[in-house]
């Protein structure tokens, strides 16, 4: 299409005014604001349409990235389909992270048709880093569009964009039109207030909300974090942030949400962006007279120390409840809990000590830029010294795929995502999930401890 | 059945036994990755289905089978395979007192009917035969005779499981059905 310079500066005028009315709006969620800004009705319209929890709504879409286990599935819909022209390629992302590298001829052979697809439509591809971590350390803005076809794109959230998994074949779709349906979810805002105690982290806080809630406490729901003061928001840095909107997909929520402030700002002045396209300067915030599905209050310096399982996510226990299940493997990585900061701490703990003699200890980062921090700050060599094996960025050990999979009977404690049924390998294997301080004090242990004696 | 059996074709009435399952069967269990992961082939997926049940759950039910489940059936992953899996293995419909977000939007654009009916808790025994409609959107329990309404959805979205799912829509209508000509 071709567009005269003059045209489209107007367009982006009325672009700009648009969105500016949005988010000075009190009334609205973080959603709603967010899908108002990308309904298609607004720009086809040119007039201000505001969606509102519950409406359903034609969306533009920023970003729409497919993995190595539902790429496969979308290129096929998009055969089938015949499509074979991509609406916007920039936009597309396919990564190569779940078995990276190719664990067998079957995974190698999907690996290459991921690799033809990209060839062919010059989209954007990664591989060997998670999606989610690639995507929070060079893609995501406040204000963004990102849908993929991965649960866990709900992590980008930290970032304040609106972020959500749905299914290869509409990723397909959305590759082919820059388009999907969306339904505004309703929102419930989750109030923060104390300081942490010693060995209890950000994924202590997730679990304990998701026990308390349950494996559908959000389903179909948009959570909102907000801070009571400037002292609770400060212990609440982008990699703990990332975490709690990642593992907010395990109570089922559509998207999980930081409003844009001095720690996002921050992070993506240090981490500069590198597509042009995706660069926003918004911030978003919640209006204040938004109206909430419900409101939950959570005191940080109330938690303990959470491990959950097995087979469910909210059965969650504290710490005191389960110490003394012997374990067969502790997992350190996934993208909920394999960034810079958690390798920190275990490696913290594990410096100087050794992974008990009858464990395992898997350490796998989310990212090659976090491998490469892990090099730089002397952690490889902790791990390695302690007698834990420290892997390529990939998920692996978190589904069970490669690098750390169960045996029959075998027990586990993981600082990854889940802990479903043969989740990480044999149906009769057992996963306990927790942060990873807590997975560092169960390697030396040899069974599931208290972090707090190692701190 | 065998594999080389087309899937069940969606049609807007169908009858099948039923499999009762609880609550929270999620995507893991539906079918695990280290499988769903290995094949682009939606036969091959069909011989995981349930896996995490029973590895033999494909082998045991029959062409037009309906799974009744609890709260949140397809919780966790967004893997599509999940509701393909169930498909192509012959299962005809999932009705759940409540599904995941994603499983839903998936077994819609995959063309697998997913009836949300809360009231279905303890109505259905294990082989009960259940009759669905999908232009209605009912489903009935021919043992007991009570007819339950499933929970509406979007007009396009039951356009576009009356045509078989996504890909199957846009190639009759060269269109996505949630594009309003
Ligand atoms: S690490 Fe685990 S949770 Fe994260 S994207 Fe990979 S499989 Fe999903």
């Amino acid at each position: 299409m071709q567009t005269t310079s003059s045209s489209l500066q107007q367009q982006e005028k009325q672009d700009v005014s648009h969105s500016k009315n949005i988010l000075d709006n009190k009334s609205l969620t973080f959603a709603e604001k967010v899908i108002s800004i990308k309904n298609v009705e607004t720009r086809n319209k040119k007039s201000q349409i505001i969606s509102m929890a519950g409406d359903i709504v034609i969306v533009d879409v920023d970003l729409a990235m497919a993995q190595d286990s539902t790429g496969p599935l979308a290129i096929r819909s998009l055969n089938e389909m015949g499509i074979d022209k991509l609406h916007d390629p920039s936009k597309a992302l396919l990564v190569i992270d779940h078995t990276f590298p190719a664990a067998d001829e079957k995974v190698a052979n999907l690996h290459a048709l991921i690799r033809d697809f990209v060839s062919k439509h010059n989209c954007m591809k990664i591989e060997g880093s998670i999606s989610h971590q690639h995507i929070l350390e060079y893609l995501a803005t406040p204000g963004m569009m990102i849908l993929g076809a991965d649960s866990h794109t709900c992590q980008a959230g930290c970032v304040s964009a609106f972020a959500t998994g749905i299914g290869s074949t509409e990723i397909a779709a959305v590759w082919a039109t820059g388009q999907l349906w969306l339904r505004v979810p309703e929102t419930i805002k989750i109030n923060l207030s104390g300081t942490f105690n010693k060995g209890v982290f950000a994924r202590d806080l997730i679990l304990d909300y998701i026990g308390k809630v349950g494996e559908d406490g959000a389903n179909y729901k948009a959570l909102e974090w907000k801070f009571s003061n400037d002292y609770v928001k400060r212990q609440f840095s982008m990699d703990s942030r990332a975490c709690i909107s990642n593992a907010s997909m395990e109570c089922g929520a559509k998207i999980s949400v930081f409003p844009t402030d001095e720690i996002t700002t921050k992070y993506l002045d240090e981490n500069p962006r590198i597509n042009n396209n995706m660069e926003g300067k918004i911030e978003i915030q919640p209006g204040n007279s938004a109206k909430y599905k419900d409101e939950f209050e959570i005191e940080c310096d109330k938690i303990e120390p959470q491990v959950s399982g097995p087979d469910n996510i909210d059965k969650v226990h504290s710490i005191g409840e389960l110490a003394n299940v012997e374990i067969d493997q502790a997992f350190i990585g996934s993208s909920t809990n394999g960034r810079i900061e958690d390798l920190e701490i275990a490696a913290h703990m594990l410096k100087g000590r050794k992974v008990h003699k009858n464990t395992r200890c898997v350490v796998t980062p989310a990212s090659v830029k976090v491998y490469e921090d892990a090099i730089r700050r002397g952690y490889v060599e902790i791990y390695l010294e302690a007698g834990a094996v420290f892997t390529n960025a990939t998920c692996g050990a978190c589904v069970g795929t490669h690098l750390g999979a169960l045996g029959e009977n075998e027990i586990c404690i993981s600082s990854s995502s889940r802990n479903f049924v043969g989740r990480m390998g044999a149906l009769s294997s057992k996963v306990y999930l927790a942060s990873p301080a807590t997975v560092a004090a169960s390697a030396i242990e040899g069974k599931i401890a208290d972090p707090r004696r190692y701190l | 059945m065998t594999m080389n059996d087309q899937p069940t074709i969606i049609t807007s009435i169908s009858k099948g036994r039923a499999w009762v399952f609880g609550d929270n069967i999620n995507t893991d269990i539906i079918i695990p990755f280290r499988f769903k992961s290995r094949t682009n082939d939606p036969y091959e997926m069909a011989k995981y289905a349930m896996y995490g049940f029973d590895p033999d759950f494909h082998k045991k039910i029959s062409k037009g089978d309906i799974v009744i489940a609890g709260r949140n059936f397809g919780g966790g992953s967004s893997r599509e395979q999940a509701p393909v899996a169930l498909k192509y293995a012959g299962i005809s419909a999932v009705i759940a007192e409540s599904f995941a977000r994603i499983f839903y939007r998936n077994a819609f654009t995959i063309g697998l009917p997913a009836l949300e009916i809360p009231e279905i808790k303890g109505k259905v025994n294990q082989g009960d035969e259940i009759k669905i409609d999908i232009t209605k959107f009912t489903a009935e329990n021919i043992r007991t005779k009570e007819t339950f309404h499933a929970r509406k959805v979007p007009e396009f979205m039951r356009q576009m499981l009356l045509e078989g799912g996504l890909v199957e829509y846009y190639k009759k209508y060269k269109q996505f059905p949630w594009i309003q000509s």
